[in-house]
């Protein structure tokens, strides 16, 4: 792919420089990354920790473990924590600061100080979030959409939580500026749009979302804290607001926000297929279009989770009509994925596996999204379980096993070692069995008619719950393997080759770990992005 | 779920095989065509891969065709749903009342109760209200959902078409009690119903068993809160003026029968005659107060069911 020195320079690696200042006042995208990655590991595993619990509770019927009370708090906290701290900057603030720039082919983001700013930004929000645990009169309970009029009302500590997402929005616009000027200023040489890896296409789709649908959450969240405190009558109908006018707002964010979460998933999925099948992608236009279609489309769904609010009879049927539309271009990117395999030389490495289980998941994701499009059926299933189901199939079968893959696919690269493949797969096949039987228990709970956010639950629900929280049993069990083996390999003295997987972009032309500059010399592209078989062009 | 209790859900449930239909194979077919590729193509197969950069017509024919099926979903499901928005001229108008964390309902004449009654195949329509905050009223069995918004009057409807008990919940987190926001819509044969509604027993009286025939003790336990039963009786062993339920089914009693003492087991013959005939066999150390009260002998299965079940 480059014309640029292929040995890897004998530069010292980023990790060269030693002691904690050197890490927080860090302006290197690289490390920057890493410090997201273990931020937000941590509080995966935190949330991850409060869904056990729920699971645990839901064991038997009545009260068993906790009250209702701190049952509400639970699924708060793990949605503000899973979706906020984890989903949304996601494999952007990870892997998009450690990779973006050198598979641009430049020595960092272009704004690289608001780069670590926007890390603070993200580690005091979720500071202030976790503090409503603490103080205050108790964590919120109010779900992590913040539905008015209830989180008006209740007395637990939603202002507190609220005003840490506030900032994390403001993190999350940042990067997404960064991100936007470092793709349109900062590409090398002969790496022309058309040229640029799907990863960075998107980051690029994400971003704009990001820096365009953000501030709509953090106006519409700093009303609910102003409402709160001076009961303005905004959103409180009681004194003259509109509540369906907050559940817009927030779905105005919080939908599009779906996407922010899961086109750089599509965008590593689309780096690993090819690497792995040994071969060109197929359609590659074709990935970037769609990219730019679910970020655009993708911000005109919102009100589909609003069917049953009471709005208007024709917002009804747009609304659904646009929801069917945004699921064609994922549908194009299923297919390109899957055509990518044919005649390639297809290796089953694990982040091949977590890629593949990806389209699998992915795909039941989307594809019980289109029954919730369905005017009919939504009546029926929203609010349910099933939606439950649905959104832990998209976001954590979609972009949960992304980030997986992605993590598993560039750790020789991020950190120069290397974890178990054998453990890798076995966490793999835990992970799989556990999350199938845990999540399409939910869809059919929700088929039956068991309500999202019950603290208890009628006697016909009992087998389904008794199901699915054996499923997370298994589940656990493998993430847990999973982290252990991850962690383990930091600590296995190996060296690790440039490229071990025999990529073609242009970070595995630089040494792993990456050095501090990335590049000695600026790479020089002259041919399209996955080049991996190149035609020898034969005398006529 | 296909149990066509409302004249809704056949609607969705036609709608939703048609697009689970189309999923499954959907579903099928990429996983099959995934796994297949995977195997004819692996490495050290040796076959040299081939950089294909695409094929445009594949991409114009894997975009319309899911295009035009997903365009039917879209239709069938609004067509569909269009059904619930036209409220039956004819229908019963019943004022749904949400509040943390109870149901109540106003029927037309200003009879008001905390479970739903409504008669088979009378179509009814439910206008929302909540007192407080945001609520959701779901059927699932009528596959009928709307939200219950505080300022705003939303409505829905239905028309059952099956005898029995189905849940009521509620969908919309509204605060530490909103997983017991629970209540029940019976639906009566439309004899009973009108008996019910026109006369001043607070309970229907039905005239034929419901479609599960066997003693209910759910149903018996409103008879015995609707009834007065529980101010002389309680379920917790407490002595009131009459003899605690707990325990009651299957134990030893002395009662005074004629002015002579006599110990029999409390099944369910005693247990009925007793309700049925109060004075004629009361508990020793009690006073003979009980009122006959106005039930029927379904009424008196149930809450000797109920009696059974408490522990």
């Amino acid at each position: 792919m480059s014309t640029a020195a292929e040995s890897p320079t004998s530069e010292p690696s980023f990790y060269e420089r030693k002691g904690i200042a050197s890490w927080l006042l860090t302006t290197d995208h690289k490390r920057i990354g890493i410090l997201y990655l273990g931020s937000m590991m941590t509080f995966f595993l935190v949330g991850m920790t409060f869904g056990v619990f729920m699971r645990l509770e839901q064991l038997t019927m009545g009260p068993t473990i906790m009250k209702p009370t701190t049952y509400n708090a639970l699924f708060t906290l793990h949605g503000v924590m899973m979706i906020f701290l984890f989903v949304i900057p996601g494999l952007s603030a990870v892997f998009g600061n450690f990779f973006l720039p050198i598979m641009i082919g430049a020595k960092d983001v272009a704004f690289p100080r608001l780069n670590l700013l926007s890390w603070y930004l993200f580690m005091s929000g979720a500071a202030v979030s976790l503090s409503s645990l603490f103080t205050g009169s108790g964590p919120p309970d109010t779900g992590w959409s913040f539905y008015v009029p209830y989180s008006l009302r209740t007395r637990t500590n939603v202002t507190m939580a609220v005003f840490g997402v506030f900032l994390i929005g403001f993190s999350s616009i940042i990067t997404g500026l960064n991100f936007i000027t470092t793709m349109h200023r900062l590409r090398t040489k002969g790496m022309n749009w058309m040229r640029m890896p799907l990863f960075p296409w998107a980051l690029y789709a994400t971003a704009w979302v990001q820096v365009l649908a953000t501030p709509i959450l953090g106006i519409t969240l700093l009303l609910v804290m102003l409402e709160r405190l001076f009961h303005l009558g905004i959103f409180d109908p009681s004194i003259g607001g509109d509540p369906i006018l907050y559940q817009h707002l927030f779905w105005t964010y919080s939908h599009p926000a779906v996407y922010i979460m899961i086109l750089p998933a599509m965008g590593a999925i689309s780096e690993i297929i090819p690497t792995f099948a040994h071969r060109t992608i197929f359609g590659y236009k074709a990935i970037v279009l769609s990219s730019m279609g679910i970020a655009a489309i993708g911000s005109l769904v919102w009100a589909h989770h609003m069917f049953t609010s009471g709005m208007s009879e024709v917002a009804i049927v747009v609304f659904s009509l646009l929801t069917f539309l945004v699921a064609i271009p994922s549908a194009i990117k299923v297919f390109n994925w899957v055509a990518t395999l044919y005649k390639g030389s297809v290796e089953l490495r694990s982040p091949m596996l977590f890629a593949l289980a990806f389209i699998f998941l992915f795909s039941i994701g989307g594809l019980t999204g289109l029954f919730q499009g369905a005017l009919a059926i939504n009546v029926h299933i929203h609010d349910t379980y099933f939606i439950v189901g649905h959104f832990h199939y998209v976001m954590f079968g979609g972009t949960g096993f992304a980030f997986f893959a992605a993590l598993h696919y560039w750790y020789p690269k991020m950190f120069g070692r290397m974890y178990s493949e054998r453990t890798a797969i076995v966490a793999f096949v835990l992970i799989f069995i556990g999350f199938n039987l845990l999540y399409f228990t939910f869809l059919v709970l929700g088929l039956q008619g068991m309500p999202r956010r019950y603290y208890d639950h009628l006697p016909r629900f009992h087998t389904g719950h008794i199901w699915a929280t054996i499923g997370s049993w298994i589940m656990v069990a493998g993430l847990l393997l999973m982290v252990i083996n991850l962690v383990r390999g930091l600590f296995r003295k190996t060296t690790i080759p440039a490229n071990p997987w025999g990529g073609v972009t242009l970070e595995w032309t630089v040494s792993s770990p990456p050095p501090t500059e990335n590049f000695d010399v600026l790479p020089v592209i002259s041919e399209p992005a996955y080049t991996f078989n190149p035609v020898t062009k034969e005398p006529a | 779920m296909f149990g066509g209790a409302s004249s809704f859900s056949g609607k969705v449930d036609a709608v939703f095989l048609y697009i689970a239909a189309l999923t499954i194979a959907f579903l099928v077919f990429i996983t099959f065509v995934m796994i297949y590729l995977v195997i004819r193509y692996r490495r050290g197969k040796g076959g040299k891969a081939q950089d294909i950069h695409g094929h445009l017509l594949l991409e114009l024919v894997w975009t319309g065709i899911p295009l035009v099926l997903f365009l039917t979903m879209f239709y069938y499901g609004w067509t569909n749903y269009r059904y619930l928005r036209e409220v039956p001229r004819d229908a019963m108008v019943v004022q749904v009342t949400a509040r943390q964390w109870a149901w109540s309902f106003t029927y037309p004449n200003g009879r008001q109760t905390s479970e739903l009654y409504v008669a088979l195949g009378r179509p009814v329509r439910l206008d929302l209200k909540s007192l407080d905050v945001l609520h959701g009223f779901y059927v699932p069995a009528f596959r009928v959902k709307a939200d219950v918004v505080p300022g705003k009057n939303n409505y829905t409807w239905f028309q059952a078409e099956q005898l029995g008990d189905f849940d009521i919940e509620c969908t919309v987190m509204c605060g530490v009690n909103h997983s017991y926001m629970l209540s029940k819509v019976h639906v009566i044969a439309e004899q009973d119903f009108s008996a019910w509604y026109f006369g001043d027993s607070d309970v229907p009286v039905l005239s034929q068993a419901g479609p599960a025939g066997a003693p209910d003790p759910a149903r018996g336990e409103r008879i015995f809160k609707l009834k007065g039963c529980v101010a002389c009786h309680s379920t917790d062993g407490s002595k009131l003026v009459g003899p605690t339920w707990k325990g009651l089914f299957g134990s030893q009693v002395t009662v005074l029968t004629d002015g002579k003492e006599v110990t029999l087991t409390a099944d369910d013959d005693y247990i009925a005659r007793s309700i049925h005939h109060p004075p004629k066999e009361v508990v020793k150390g009690f006073a003979p107060q009980m009122p006959k009260a106005d039930l029927s002998d379904r009424d008196v299965a149930d809450l000797v069911a109920y009696i059974k079940f408490l522990p």
